[in-house]
């Protein structure tokens, strides 16, 4: 037995809307997909359908600096249902000004490794 | 005192559109580029745009907003170029002279020419006559985007969303990872008007609701928000009565459109386009007033950065070539919309090089031929397999397909 599921891929702004088949049962598996222009539409199909992964892009706190926040990345992706929990870990964090583009804050945050990066120049001020 | 100066280029704005615009007319040769600035900063909303997905087209690489910016102003900076910040074009006329107000002083600077680029801002709940108090916690979402990323500073708890532009989906999704409870998100129109991938990142993922064809039409709540009421609109939105329901939330977020500040646009007597509510330009950019160029979301709403930056590098160039005097004829070719298009970009074209034309569609579809044709004859036929109103169309023509004609059309069939 297969269900039938809608989804739009995040890959590229395309946004293609792809109409996947997935097995029945606790953990569905992956078993075929159409309606992707490309084969990266397919991979990532396959990937949300067994473990969802996004990147995600938030604020932590700093200090002496030009702002009272520097935004950050996750440079590696991370399992969806992880999102909330890598999220509060970094709420933890306070860095000190200055802070550079590319700058690695953390690498395993709530137990997840991924590394985050800042995403905006702080200059130090004071 | 008014200090007289004079340069080749100016641009308005140091968002991305007058960052790329600037570089561009620089390395075309211009070496009296001056950009003005309001903010303090250069990068314009790019600032505030914290999450990714900026930059895949023109840098292969899903960037942030924050460092989208910083590549253009490095490189800004790199040429040395002049930027006018915290301050103010308060008059633009047709001579291409500005009026401008910089930390206390007064400058009247006469250009070669003009780029504008001066971007949006938000339409306010002012602009939807919704019945109701006046309490507080009703924010447009850039308005929250800008407190909660840049100033840390949480609007509310309980957030409902009206208008599901990319703006409103990225801020449902911001405000969740924030700790704020988004209940929903509330959509005029029966689609949104986001990019898919957004209604899949922002909402699906975090379980938020979408409610199509549905609108706030009370206000709930006096010193704070304590409600909103929606009800479901008919096909020509428009309330059905007894289709109330009522969310309790502190705080509503408004992403209901952007307006271009065109101020200063109509002040220099530049032709509007209607639909657009940006300048009418020709190919090189070049709105009705001579001289006077046109480029970013101040023209037309764009939905990606990266055709933002593309089309103001084009429009700096050719500014830099007119301030040069370096200047081709008229452009005699109109450009027209056609069947489900709702306008197009450029207006006008002068047939002697070839030409991107960007426009949007009026309604989403699948499976349809997108098609220009001069006087009559079909010149492009490109398929597309889905097509949105939230995603802007481009299609080149060769020059060699604009020889003798008058007029282009381009439609959907």
């Amino acid at each position: 037995m297969s269900e039938h599921r809608e989804y739009t891929c995040v890959v590229c702004p395309n946004g293609c809307a792809l109409q996947v088949e997935v097995s029945e049962g606790e953990k569905p598996q992956f078993i075929s997909a159409t309606g992707n222009l490309c084969p990266r539409g397919l991979a990532w199909a396959k990937q949300e359908v067994e473990n969802p992964l996004r990147t995600i892009s938030t604020n932590v706190l700093v200090t002496g600096g030009s702002l009272p926040v520097v935004s950050v990345r996750t440079l590696d992706a991370i399992p969806l249902a992880q999102v909330k929990a890598v999220r509060e870990s970094l709420k933890q964090i306070v860095l000190k000004a200055p802070l550079h583009i590319g700058q690695v804050i953390a690498d395993c945050p709530a137990g997840v490794p991924c590394r985050v990066a800042v995403t905006r120049n702080v200059p130090a001020v004071g | 005192m008014l200090k007289e100066r004079k340069c080749g280029v100016a641009v308005i704005g140091g968002g991305p559109a007058g960052l790329a615009a600037a570089i561009s007319a620089h390395e075309v040769g211009c070496r009296d580029v001056v950009l003005i600035e309001r903010d303090r900063l250069l990068g314009g909303i790019l600032n505030q745009c914290i999450h990714d997905g900026f930059g895949l087209h023109r840098f292969g690489e899903a960037m942030t907003g924050p460092e989208y910016a910083q590549r253009d102003i490095d490189r800004f900076n790199e040429l040395g170029i002049e930027a006018m910040t915290e301050s103010m074009v308060m008059e633009l006329k047709e001579d291409r002279t500005l009026l401008v107000s910089r930390r206390g002083e007064m400058i009247r600077l006469r250009a070669d020419a003009v780029v504008l680029a001066m971007g949006c801002r938000e339409r306010p709940r002012g602009a939807l006559s919704i019945p109701g108090t006046r309490p507080s916690g009703i924010y447009t979402a850039g308005a929250a985007q800008n407190f909660v990323n840049l100033s840390n500073l949480m609007p509310g708890k309980k957030v409902c969303i009206l208008g599901s532009g990319d703006i409103g989906l990225i801020m449902a999704r911001r405000m969740t990872l924030e700790g704020a409870e988004v209940k929903a998100v509330f959509e005029l129109l029966p689609y949104s008007s986001g990019l898919p991938r957004n209604i899949q990142q922002c909402l699906n993922d975090y379980g938020i609701s979408l409610y199509l064809s549905t609108t706030v039409t009370g206000i709930v709540g006096e010193d704070r928000l304590e409600a909103v009421q929606v009800s479901k609109v008919d096909e020509r939105r428009r309330p059905i009565p007894g289709t109330e329901q009522t969310f309790e939330c502190d705080t509503l977020l408004l992403s209901v459109g952007l307006i271009p500040e065109n101020e200063l646009t109509r002040m220099a007597g530049i032709a509007i386009d209607p639909v657009t509510n940006g300048a009418v330009v020709d190919d090189d950019f070049m709105t009705s007033v001579p001289g006077i160029f046109s480029c970013g979301n101040v023209l037309h709403v764009h939905d990606l950065v990266d055709w933002v930056s593309l089309e103001a590098a084009e429009a700096g160039k050719r500014a830099a070539a007119w301030a040069k005097g370096d200047r081709e004829g008229a452009a005699g070719i109109a450009v027209r919309h056609g069947n489900g298009v709702r306008y197009t970009m450029p207006a006008r074209v002068s047939g002697g090089k070839d030409v991107s034309i960007a426009f949007r569609v009026g309604a989403p579809d699948r499976n349809r031929y997108l098609v220009v044709t001069a006087d009559g004859r079909e010149i492009v036929r490109q398929k597309r397999i889905r097509l949105h109103p939230a995603v802007m169309e481009h299609l080149t023509v060769k020059a060699a397909d604009l020889k003798g004609c008058s007029a282009l059309e381009v439609s959907v069939q």
